[in-house]
């Protein structure tokens, strides 16, 4: 706030403000007046030829508010920001920090506490649950569910089943620095005709209902074009975050149409890096968390 | 005794107006012009003086905003992060006001049905942005943010240009000739539901979203 353009703007509010306070205390004393003894004078104006008013002075209560304005206007400028550049230190940068610093004093041991400790006994640890849970639903449920369940797309974290690998430093690089799926398409490559083969092919990798024929004609073309990112085995490649293709288990589906969709546009999925947002600490936590849902 | 100049006042009514206008007026002439005099609240600078990353909104993104304004979104969605623990634990770097030297009229809103969006560029990817607007409930399925289908559709680009020149004149904007030449241009091809995620990608990433 302290960054006027020039200092008149500092005086102006300065000037402004006082002037205010005086001129009140001015109405305020020039009104002051006592009661006299005997019949109340008449205001001196008459309305309407005969309705005139008198002329009381304000209820002692009444003036009493107004200096108590009077006077809370004077203390706040005293104590906190408003009289131009004065106390600009008191503002509300520094009342935050201030709670920031408590905040850590509060919280800091907990989380310090839980650093030290190695993450798959955090894991195990119903308090350090209890808050990575809190955190999953603030910054995590929106994409991955409430329950950590996942939608098309977005990876169910309860299963053991990993597209970048399970391990606690898998976890936690997914979750520092973000993941970034990239499938490329085959709908030219391939052609529709191709790309419904390999599809029958997946399909029958998962013992669902297969065209043989077909699943035939695709293996070739699975050998040739899909083995170098999820595996000769199809059991998928966590160093590109390529899915296992033999588990049954989806991100986008089973049905051929779906299959089919995927393989003809490719994807892109991506997953935000939370690192410089949340910092190690929560990190190291909410690694925790994702960990003690897959255990069970 | 004082009771006639009373009267001078509440006889005449020129002067009745003038008194109260004064009155009326000193909080704003005390409260709100110096506000036009500051560094901080007209140039993209933080509240410490450093420098801000902060342009005036590319065509895609202005159209972005104007969509944003058109469907009410601020009805539900502040963009505002007051310097409290609980909100910058939650949102990121609370705002400060070097941030919105080019927003005009700013969208910092009043009431939070949703979550506050002022640092919401980059937390969601895009395909989550674009899935969720089309209908909330895809991926959020507690949410009860009204679903905007009809955002799937071009957007309308023969005023962008119009556009670029009024926020010239009003705001601290300098869309350079080139610019706004190219603008009809930036938009083509693009939907609605294209330029609500550009500007929503884009929202409070000049601080990090680091405390
Ligand atoms: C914008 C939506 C989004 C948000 C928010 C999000 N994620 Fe993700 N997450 C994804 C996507 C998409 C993937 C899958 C990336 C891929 O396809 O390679 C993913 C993958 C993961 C994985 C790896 C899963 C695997 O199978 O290897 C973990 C762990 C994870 N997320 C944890 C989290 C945590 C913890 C948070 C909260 C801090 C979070 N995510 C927030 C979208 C999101
Ligand atoms: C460049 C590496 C790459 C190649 C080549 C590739 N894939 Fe993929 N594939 C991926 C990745 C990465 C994903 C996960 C996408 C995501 O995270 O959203 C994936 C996902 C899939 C899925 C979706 C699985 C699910 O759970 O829904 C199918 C099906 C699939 N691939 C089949 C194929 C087929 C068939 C081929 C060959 C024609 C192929 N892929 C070639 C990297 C590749
Ligand atoms: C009726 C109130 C309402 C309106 C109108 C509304 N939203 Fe929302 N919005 C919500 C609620 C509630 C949530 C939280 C649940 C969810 O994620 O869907 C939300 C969530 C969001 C989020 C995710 C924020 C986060 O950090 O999780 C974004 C982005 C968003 N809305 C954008 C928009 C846009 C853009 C519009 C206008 C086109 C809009 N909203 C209109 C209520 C609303």
């Amino acid at each position: 706030m302290a960054d006027f353009i020039s200092g008149f703007w500092n005086m102006y509010v300065m000037v402004l403000v006082a002037l205010s306070i005086l001129f009140c205390v001015f109405v305020l004393v020039s009104n002051m007046t006592k009661r006299e003894k005997g019949p109340v004078e008449l205001h001196g104006h008459v309305w309407d030829e005969t309705l005139a008013e008198y002329n009381n002075p304000l209820p002692r209560w009444w003036m009493y508010l107004f200096w108590i304005t009077i006077f809370f206007g004077i203390a706040y400028l005293a104590i906190y920001p408003g009289f131009g550049n004065f106390n600009q230190g008191r503002g509300q940068w520094a009342q935050y920090e201030a709670e920031m610093k408590a905040g850590e004093e509060r919280f800091g041991p907990v989380f310090a506490k839980y650093r030290e400790m190695d993450v798959m006994a955090v894991a195990a640890d119903p308090e350090a649950v209890a808050m990575g849970q809190r955190m999953f639903l603030t910054y995590c449920q929106q994409c991955h569910g409430a329950a950590a369940q996942g939608a098309k797309s977005f990876p169910n974290l309860t299963d053991s089943e990993w597209l970048w690998g399970g391990a606690p430093e898998n976890i936690k690089e997914t979750i520092t620095n973000g993941r970034n799926g990239v499938m490329t398409p085959f709908g030219q490559v391939l052609g529709a005709d191709g790309v419904k083969d390999v599809a029958n092919y997946v399909r029958s990798m998962n013992g669902l209902a297969h065209d043989s024929v077909r699943a035939q004609r695709g293996k070739e073309a699975f050998a040739t074009n899909c083995v170098a990112c999820h595996g000769a085995d199809a059991k998928g490649n966590p160093m590109l975050g390529a899915p296992n293709l033999t588990d049954n288990n989806w991100l986008y589906g089973s049905s051929e149409a779906t299959i089919i969709e995927t393989v003809t546009h490719g994807r892109n999925n991506k997953m935000p890096a939370f690192g410089d947002f949340l910092g190690e600490d929560k990190v190291h936590i909410l690694t925790a968390y994702v960990l003690s849902l897959s255990k069970k | 005794m004082a009771q006639s100049k009373h009267e001078k006042i509440e006889r005449n009514v020129f002067l009745m107006i003038v008194f109260t206008l004064l009155t009326v007026s000193v909080g704003g002439l005390v409260e709100i012009v110096p506000l036009f005099f500051q560094h901080s609240t007209t140039t993209p600078i933080d509240h410490k003086g450093n420098k801000l990353d902060v342009k005036p909104y590319d065509p895609v993104r202005l159209v972005g905003r104007d969509i944003y304004v058109r469907e009410g979104c601020y009805n539900c969605h502040s963009q505002m992060i007051r310097p409290f623990r609980a909100e910058t634990e939650r949102y990121g770097h609370y705002s400060v006001a070097g941030e919105y030297v080019y927003d005009h009229p700013f969208q910092w809103g009043s009431k939070r049905t949703g979550p506050d969006l002022a640092r919401v560029g980059g937390r969601y990817s895009d395909e989550w942005q674009r899935v969720h607007l089309l209908n909330p409930r895809d991926v959020v399925p507690e949410s009860n943010m009204p679903a905007f289908p009809w955002l799937d559709r071009p957007v309308k680009a023969d005023d962008i240009q119009d556009k670029m020149r009024a926020l010239n004149k009003v705001g601290l904007h300098k869309y350079s000739d080139e610019e706004i030449a190219a603008a009809p241009a930036a938009l083509e091809g693009k939907t609605e539901l294209d330029a609500v995620v550009a500007y929503l990608q884009g929202l409070g990433t000049a601080i990090s979203h680091f405390r």
